[in-house]
């Protein structure tokens, strides 16, 4: 066996990348459970493939077909409602784990130098998703997938000039139509995931250049030759980081986080049968009822809404009495969001060491962001609006005032070392 | 590498050539990608126009057609609905008809062919809803307007001919689409009138 793998290795360095990306990892000894997120979502985008491709076994792309083909799928494919609910609730799962990661990155600064263009491909990840998820909710042929696909569809109508001409091309015909489900069935299945495993693989290994933040926001890897010996973490790291760093404070990624990870994922798995058994709907916001329905271009469904996990763009798209300026807002939102590491001109990331200021910045942020979210799946309404413009304005105030006090901003001292 | 018998102009030249010539094979093998997102020719033929009868319409009622996948809303004004159009003037974005949401024909205070026929897509010019027809129970949206559509998706509001009121996120006025009647009683959609 081992002349084996010594043979292999000589070819193909496998163990050698095993050891530098996760059993001589060096990971810092504090994360809490935030940091089980980016475990997660892997173990989601997995569901979301695996199930995808055996749907495709089944599903007909096709205007006249995909409706009854789903219908198929859920009553006379054996485990064929098992497959679709694990992709359906995956999607929703999906956004989740990815909020709730991309949340702990904005509390503990991990988009700070020199983690930027981690940040920037997490964000990519993100968008490629939105797209995913968009293209993939059409399928289903539904009311409300037709009636979603056209409202996005049209905002591209509202670019000057251009706008009529470019809707009718990206439908394929005057109305969104079987070219339209076709073409949006190619992107899902094939080139959207393609690109999205090929950014999940940069973002992770952009990760491990730059190595790993943590809760307390201090760095793990101090310059060679800077410690003491009985300073130095005891474990053996690859020679990639201890060439040329001095590390401290870390543990090896695998055995330690694997088997942590390992418990999230059981909790995370539990919380997903529960709902994928008992609640597959989601209470509507998973799969919303109009879609029940075949999608029907002469009646609109009483009320609109996207899927609940674009309901913060959507709400600020809406609340803005300008087309045009809507779908500015809505894009600059997630704009807004790619540019955070350089809106934040601080050098202390963890809020753990910022100002009283940041803490209340990055509460209202999060409370308007799930304000707009909750607004996005509501009808419109006078005060539904007033809210959402005080949420948007929320929104984009957080980088803004952030552009504003984090230089010079009054922080405690961070540890040099990490706290428990 | 000054050793090197390397001759760098002469090296610069072929990667500048060659990458100019690579872009330009690169930006025609574009073409045919790009240009297969356009209408098939199956989907251009089923844009064809389409043939109504309004003579059975009552006055005041509203009948839907289907042209291009679109909803087509054609209306039979009363003489009430008609006198009433000039008296909301204020409360509108664009009473007089400037943007050309209409053709040059349909361009007038009731921006139709004949007044007692409204045709208009029935397609909020926001996100491309299809707004309801509220007869005679309007006021619940406008104070003082009786009839009109209520677009159920953002709220947009617009009057019997189309136009659209002040403060919602609807921009325009409906879209009016080319159309004729070839005789009394016929109404043909997607062909203006005199053309073939």
């Amino acid at each position: 066996m081992n002349s084996f793998m010594a043979w292999i290795e000589k070819r193909l360095p496998f163990m050698d990348a095993m050891n530098k990306h996760a059993i001589q990892y060096p990971a810092p000894k504090n994360f809490n459970f935030w940091y089980v997120f980016g475990i997660l979502a892997t173990v989601v985008l997995v569901n979301q493939i695996l199930t995808g491709v055996w749907l495709t076994m089944n599903y007909e792309p096709s205007g006249d077909g995909a409706f009854a083909s789903v219908e198929y799928i859920m009553r006379d494919v054996d485990y064929g409602w098992l497959l679709r609910y694990m992709h359906s609730t995956g999607a929703s799962a999906f956004f989740i784990v990815i909020y709730l990661h991309m949340f702990r990155g904005v509390m503990y600064g991990s988009y700070q130098k020199p983690r930027e263009l981690l940040w920037i491909f997490g964000m990519l990840i993100y968008l490629v998703l939105m797209a995913e998820a968009f293209m993939g909710y059409l399928l289903p042929w539904g009311n409300m997938s037709y009636w979603g696909a056209q409202v996005i569809i049209s905002l591209f109508g509202a670019i000057p000039g251009i706008g009529e001409d470019l809707t009718i091309w990206i439908k394929g015909d005057y109305v969104i139509s079987g070219a339209t489900l076709n073409r949006f069935f190619a992107l899902h299945v094939i080139a959207l995931p393609l690109v999205l495993v090929i950014l999940v693989f940069l973002h992770i290994l952009a990760l491990h250049e730059v190595g790993s933040n943590n809760p307390d926001g201090s760095d793990i890897k101090k310059p060679k030759g800077s410690m003491k010996p009985e300073e130095l973490s005891k474990f053996t790291f690859h020679e990639q980081y201890t060439k040329k760093y001095d590390i401290v404070d870390a543990i090896p990624f695998h055995p330690y986080y694997t088997v942590k990870d390992l418990v999230a994922v059981v909790i995370f798995l539990i919380l997903f049968s529960w709902v994928m058994f008992f609640f597959p709907e989601g209470g509507g916001y998973f799969l919303e009822p109009p879609n029940f329905t075949p999608a029907n271009g002469l009646k609109t469904p009483e009320h609109i809404a996207p899927v609940w996990y674009f309901g913060p763009f959507y709400t600020v798209l809406r609340v803005i009495p300008d087309k045009l300026l809507g779908m500015i807002a809505m894009f600059a939102a997630i704009g807004m969001l790619f540019a955070l590491p350089w809106f934040d001109r601080g050098v202390v990331r963890s809020f753990r060491y910022r100002s009283k200021l940041h803490l209340l910045n990055l509460t209202q942020f999060a409370i308007c962001f799930v304000a707009l979210g909750v607004l996005g799946t509501m009808p419109a309404s006078d005060l539904a609006n007033l809210i959402g413009r005080l949420a948007t304005l929320g929104y984009f105030g957080f980088f803004v005032f952030l552009w504003f006090y984090s230089k010079g901003e009054k922080t405690k001292p961070v540890p040099e070392r990490v706290t428990g | 590498m000054s050793n090197v018998p390397v001759n760098n102009g002469r090296r610069r030249f072929l990667t500048a050539a060659t990458s100019v010539v690579g872009g330009v094979g690169v930006v025609g093998v574009a073409v045919p990608f790009i240009g297969s997102w356009n209408p098939s020719a199956r989907a251009k033929a089923a844009g064809a126009p389409v043939e109504v009868n309004v003579s059975k319409i009552e006055p005041g009622q509203m009948i839907r057609a289907e042209w291009r996948g679109k909803p087509v809303y054609i209306i039979r004004r009363t003489d009430e609905i008609i006198n009433a159009l000039p008296k909301h003037d204020d409360l509108l974005r664009d009473p007089e008809s400037n943007e050309a949401q209409q053709p040059a024909y349909a361009t007038n205070p009731y921006r139709s062919i004949k007044p007692e026929f409204m045709v208009a897509l029935g397609v909020c010019t926001h996100l491309g809803c299809a707004p309801t027809h509220h007869k005679g129970d309007f006021e619940e949206f406008v104070t003082g307007v009786k009839n009109g559509f209520f677009c159920p998706c953002h709220g947009s509001k617009f009057d019997m001919a189309g136009r659209v009121f002040q403060g919602v996120p609807a921009p325009l006025n409906l879209v009016v689409p080319d159309h004729s009647f070839p005789t009394e009683d016929t109404l043909l959609i997607g062909v203006a009138p005199g053309e073939a």
